[in-house]
């Protein structure tokens, strides 16, 4: 059977992956006041997903990442949804959003804003969203 | 409370969104698209009861004031097409189980239904022209879904036109905001409005106009910009077409609405002037489409655009009696369009297909059927006391009062073709000998009769209730006749 030699391609994708899944957390966080956001952080997360589809191959893949990318969308879509809504609960306007200063032991003062719930949620869509697109193509004979 | 606005559009998000997630069980699926469905309509209703009885709602989203920041307007004709809109919607969600096979179902059909009401509700209700191309991408986005669910030969072929046109009047529309962005500085369309005004509607902005009317004119199938609409609406399922034929057209011809009695309406003999001969030949072309064709759902589709002729000839005269017309014709029909692609969709699933030329004597095992065809096309051509009377008599005084006397007769022989076109679904379908083959082995319409049944009776209301509904869409007439209240209710100067 051909076996492709892709040892350069796994040693590198197993470091890149982990820098990359690392820079979109970064990029997810600091979204909201710079440069950033969870649209460019899931891309980023998808890019690192679909490099490791690359080197280890979709049944591999499978087994180390069991999610179901197409629900990972939904579950965006609620979450940055619900995060609009939640404005109806303190009666301002929709998609109002507030933040505040708050201590944590290692950190120390961090900003915490309501945009970055919504943020998640369009980092779980956007990773959803591409992750399934390629996989189709991919899968696609 | 001014959250209310944004509802109509968020419920269908979510909804949309909850049934994507219970894809796969079909079951779960449609008992929740009829509940969210239901309850939209519910609060559809609500905030037009709150706008009719009390004032517009202005919703700035964020807390950022207009003309910052984007806000969402729930004016009376707004909240009335808003709520039309999910009249439709529940026909359709409950005339869509029986229609649709199952692979359709579980191809998120429900959840592109709902992404499509979303789409449409947003349209009717912002207040931002860059948001209405927006809108008008997320429903477009959910019609490319939803024109090739199935995926057969001939869907594909028709969708690659649909989305091809759609796509480069999408540019256009970019483009034309970019215009107008930079001849008055402004997306917000109160504000537009206000700088229109003030600095004069010049030979730019009028070119903008012309090209904003272009857009619109493109996704509202006007003469000459009808061909790509007729045979891309007919190639997906029955209850596809009917939303499609219900609300996307009128999304279109809602914009040009709200644009040219907004904010271009200070250069009238150059475009109402225009609107009126559009209106006309759409008229004529559309009913000689209509009466060209031997297939009944083709027949329907081509009534969508002589129906957009009539509603631009309100707007094209642009006076009391006519913009009332407009408005009312666009509600009446919202819902008649709706209820004949549905009527179709079941003669053609009894028939077992759409050619009129192999149909015939359906009457003996399905009467029920012909009349409801009988009735809705006496909806639709106008014949008292149908709402279709009442929109076309308010149009024609419209035109009348203006001396308009070639347009009026225009009109007129085109309602009678229209009749014509829809009745020979009646006589060369229903009417003739009793089929003794067993083509016609009575198969079962349990549940397709119920929505259409319910679109009629909003339908016969409209005409015999005109009593009551009439001085609320005169009132709408008023308020689109005089911008000063929509700039002021925004900007609140």
């Amino acid at each position: 059977m051909y076996k492709p030699n892709d040892l350069i391609l796994r040693t590198t994708t197993s470091l890149i992956a982990f820098i990359l899944l690392g820079f979109a957390v970064y990029l997810l966080f600091a979204g909201h006041n710079s440069p950033g956001g969870g649209f460019i952080g899931g891309l980023v997360t998808a890019a690192a997903i679909v490099l490791m589809y690359m080197a280890y191959g979709i049944e591999t893949v499978d087994k180390v990442l069991p999610i179901n990318f197409e629900t990972l969308i939904s579950i965006g879509l609620i979450t940055a949804i619900v995060t609009g809504l939640g404005s109806f609960l303190f009666d301002v306007p929709f998609l109002s959003h507030t933040f505040d200063y708050f201590e944590f032991p290692i950190f120390g003062e961090v900003e915490l804003a309501t945009a970055m719930l919504f943020d998640i949620g369009v980092y779980f869509t956007v990773v959803g969203v591409t992750v399934t697109i390629i996989l189709n193509i991919a899968n696609d004979q | 409370m001014s959250n209310l606005v944004v509802l109509p559009i968020i419920i269908p998000l979510l909804a949309g969104v909850i049934v994507a997630l219970f894809n796969k069980k079909v079951a779960v699926t449609r008992t929740l698209t009829k509940l969210f469905s239901i309850l939209n309509l519910g609060v559809a209703a609500y905030l037009s009861w709150i706008v009719f009885t009390t004032d517009s709602i202005i919703l700035e989203t964020g807390e950022w004031v207009a003309p910052y920041g984007i806000i969402l307007v729930a004016d009376p004709l707004a909240s009335l097409l808003v709520l039309t809109t999910n009249i439709v919607a529940v026909a359709c969600a409950f005339y869509a189980p029986h229609s649709l096979s199952l692979r359709q179902e579980t191809h998120y059909f429900y959840a592109f239904y709902f992404f499509l009401i979303t789409g449409v509700s947003g349209a009717f209700l912002t207040g931002d022209l860059f948001n209405l191309f927006v809108f008008f991408e997320v429903l477009l986005m959910a019609s490319y879904a939803l024109i090739v669910l199935g995926g057969e030969r001939i869907q594909l072929r028709e969708s690659i036109k649909y989305v091809l046109i759609n796509l480069f009047s999408s540019i256009l529309f970019v483009t034309a905001v970019a215009f107008i962005y930079g001849a008055v500085g402004t997306v917000n369309m109160a504000q537009i409005a206000e700088r229109v005004q003030i600095q004069g509607q010049d030979g730019v902005l009028t070119t903008v106009a012309i090209l904003l009317f272009f857009v619109f004119a493109t996704k509202a199938a006007l003469f000459p910009l009808y061909y790509w609409m007729p045979k891309s609406y007919i190639v997906p399922n029955t209850v596809v077409s009917a939303l499609f034929g219900a609300l996307l057209t009128k999304v279109g011809i809602y914009s040009i609405l709200r644009v040219f009695s907004l904010i271009f309406v200070h250069k009238l003999e150059l475009t109402h002037e225009t609107f009126i001969w559009i209106a006309g030949l759409s008229m004529l072309f559309g009913v000689i489409g209509a009466l060209s064709t031997n297939n009944i759902k083709l027949i329907i589709a081509y009534n969508i655009i002589p129906a957009i002729g009539f509603i631009l000839m309100g707007l094209g005269v642009f006076n009391q009696d006519g913009m009332s017309g407009s408005v009312y014709y666009l509600v009446h029909d919202m819902i008649i369009k709706t209820a004949l692609f549905l009527i179709v969709g079941v003669i053609a699933y009894v028939a077992g297909t759409s050619d009129l030329r192999k149909m015939g004597g359906l009457i003996h095992y399905y009467p029920g059927l012909g009349w409801l065809l009988f009735v809705a096309a006496f909806v639709l051509a106008g014949i008292p006391p149908f709402s279709g009377f009442i929109g076309k008599l308010l149009l024609l005084q419209g035109t009348l009062s203006e001396y308009e006397v070639v347009i009026t007769i225009i009109a007129l022989i085109s309602s009678l073709l229209i009749l014509y076109s829809v009745m020979k679904i009646f006589i060369r379908g229903f009417w003739g000998e009793k089929d003794e083959t067993g083509k016609y082995e009575k198969k079962s319409t349990k549940g397709l009769i119920g929505p259409i049944v319910y679109l009629l009776a909003f339908s016969i209301f409209l005409g015999v209730g005109a009593e009551w509904i009439v001085p609320s869409v005169e009132s709408i007439s008023t308020y689109l006749l005089d911008p000063e209240i929509y700039i002021e209710s925004v900007l609140k100067e």
